[in-house]
């Protein structure tokens, strides 16, 4: 085998895995059936591409491939009848010969296959899961690794929402403009959650999973290509190159999580922060402002602040506060509270803070103890912050989280309670 | 062309407790509904109250027990159901949004077709 045609291979893999699936899924109204069309095409490469060389546009062949291989599948279990009212409205077959590219007046199937994915009628669970096997092409391994759980129940989450979308209908199309940007928001929060999911692991020992990161930031583009003038895109795309730009100084050599106070800035990835400085003002033109617009426009304050005594930290939380009329969340609200406590001391965040400890939401979310130990530690009250680390301690499950909560103990121990503030605005605060 | 049941689900306790002018306008919008969307409705009923059904349930020996009152105990309960055809499933949900449920909502099932 030779290996520049395999790496040829692995690479079309990664980029056009999505195209590919799309347009056979056009073509075959089923997406089972698309996936092994498009499956089917990464197989024929392989010989061919080792017996004939590479062709020059490789994803294009890919496609060709899938679609005259959807065109059989399609004579052959002769379903034509019964699939032609959900390919209605869509273009002229095309013949199977035909080879087109991804020119840009061809209108783009991953969007279509990625509103399939995010319908609201699919669980939660199913999006992320059929966005990342159908439209970035993992394996069922894969995606179950990515999420912790085993590969039997992943494989049945997969197959049970493929099974829904054949029974129930699920229609392969865009959203009408009616319901557009509702539909995007469902789209928007499946790769919001796919880039936190790999931002911070939710557990085990590494702190981040890139190959989730990446995924993330290659479907935030792909939206916003396609999307350009929706502001929702835009935002997100600018959330996550803002946040990733930080990705080098997150955690130390040896694996500890460095707080965004103590990171070194000059480390941060200045080619991300410019990009997502220039899409979150474009984004926040929107009216009204949408979440990811307003969450990338804080990402980007921090982003301008050349060190962290000088972040503004009053405009954080007037964005918070607009964050919170957009998009009213605990999780927006315990941010807000760190943010006010930045801009007015420890005990106006732990007033900030008071109303969200009976929060059934925030129950077991260890920053909800993590903050409030951090504002007990700066008043000075250390009885009280260690009992509120000790409970951050029994929910947080990230070993590198973990480690940097110990710390934090450790150092508290050397200390009396003295109910005296200390050292007040620079020592902690904010995650990474 | 698919077939899809919309079940209608309400509190029946909120209907004992509802004034009679909510019977007449949730009445007057199911014949609104019927009007407005005839030619995609093949069917649809309401029921008499839950206390007034009967259930069966196999024992797993090739008998059935009986047993008064709907089949899964539940504050919401079916009180009605229209059968409707839809293109895909964004067109169902569309029809499914104009159902009358007060109190309580609807649920949309494809059919299984059994030709």
């Amino acid at each position: 085998m030779d290996p520049s045609v395999t790496a040829t291979i692995a690479e079309a893999h990664r980029r056009e895995w999505g195209f590919v699936l799309a347009a056979a899924a056009r073509i075959t109204g089923d997406l089972g059936d698309a996936e092994d069309c498009a499956q089917e095409a990464f197989a024929q490469a392989l010989t061919r591409w080792t017996s004939q060389g590479v062709p020059a546009n490789p994803g294009a062949w890919l496609t060709t491939v899938a679609r005259r291989r959807a065109m059989d599948l399609l004579r052959r279990h002769d379903q034509l009848r019964d699939r032609l009212p959900l390919l209605l409205g869509t273009e002229v077959v095309p013949a199977p010969d035909a080879t087109i590219d991804h020119a840009p007046d061809v209108p783009d199937d991953r969007l279509r296959l990625i509103f399939t994915c995010c319908h609201p009628a699919l669980s939660p669970d199913a999006r992320v899961a059929l966005t990342l096997r159908l439209l970035c092409g993992l394996s069922t391994t894969d995606v179950a690794c990515a999420f912790l759980v085993s590969e039997p129940t992943m494989a049945a989450r997969i197959t049970r929402a493929k099974k829904k979308i054949a029974a129930a209908r699920v229609p392969y199309c865009e959203p009408p403009a009616s319901e557009l940007r509702e539909r995007l928001d469902a789209v928007l929060d499946v790769v919001h959650l796919l880039f936190t999911a790999g931002h911070t692991a939710p557990a085990g020992d590494r702190l981040q999973r890139r190959e989730l990161v990446e995924r993330a930031l290659h479907l935030a583009r792909m939206l916003h290509d396609l999307l350009p003038d929706q502001p929702g895109p835009a935002g997100l795309l600018a959330l996550i190159l803002l946040t990733d730009a930080r990705r080098h100084t997150r955690a130390s050599d040896d694996g500890k999580l460095i707080l965004l106070a103590d990171q070194d800035r000059s480390q941060w990835d200045r080619a991300e922060i410019d990009e997502g400085l220039d899409l979150a003002r474009r984004a926040l033109r929107g009216r009204p402002p949408t979440r990811y617009a307003l969450m990338a426009a804080i990402a980007a304050v921090h982003a301008r602040s050349a060190q962290w005594r000088a972040t503004d930290w009053v405009r954080i939380t007037k964005l918070y506060d607009t964050l919170m009329q957009v998009w009213p969340s605990p999780v927006v609200a315990l941010n807000r509270a760190v943010a006010i406590s930045q801009a007015h001391g420890p005990e106006a965040g732990l007033e900030a803070l008071r109303p969200l400890n009976d929060e059934p939401q925030l129950v077991g979310y260890h920053y909800l103890a993590a903050t409030r130990a951090d504002f007990l530690r700066r008043l000075g009250q250390t009885c009280d912050a260690r009992l509120a680390y000790h409970e951050a301690l029994t929910f947080a499950q990230n070993a590198a989280e973990r480690a940097f909560l110990e710390d934090r103990l450790r150092e508290l121990d050397g200390l009396e309670d003295t109910g005296v503030v200390q050292n007040l605005g620079h020592a902690g605060g904010g995650a990474g | 062309m698919a077939e899809y049941v919309v079940f209608i689900y309400d509190h029946e306790e909120d209907w004992e407790a509802a004034d009679p002018d909510t019977y007449v306008s949730t009445l007057q919008a199911h014949k609104q509904f019927i009007a407005v969307n005839g030619a995609s409705i093949r069917g649809g009923n309401r029921l008499h109250p839950s206390s007034t059904a009967t259930s069966l349930r196999a024992t797993g020996r090739g008998s059935v027990t009986v047993t008064d009152g709907a089949f899964t105990e539940a504050k919401e309960v079916i009180g009605g159901y229209y059968v409707i055809e839809a293109r895909d499933l964004d067109q169902a949900l569309a029809l499914a949004r104009q159902v009358p449920a007060p109190f309580g909502g609807v649920e949309v099932r494809p059919v299984l077709p059994s030709s």
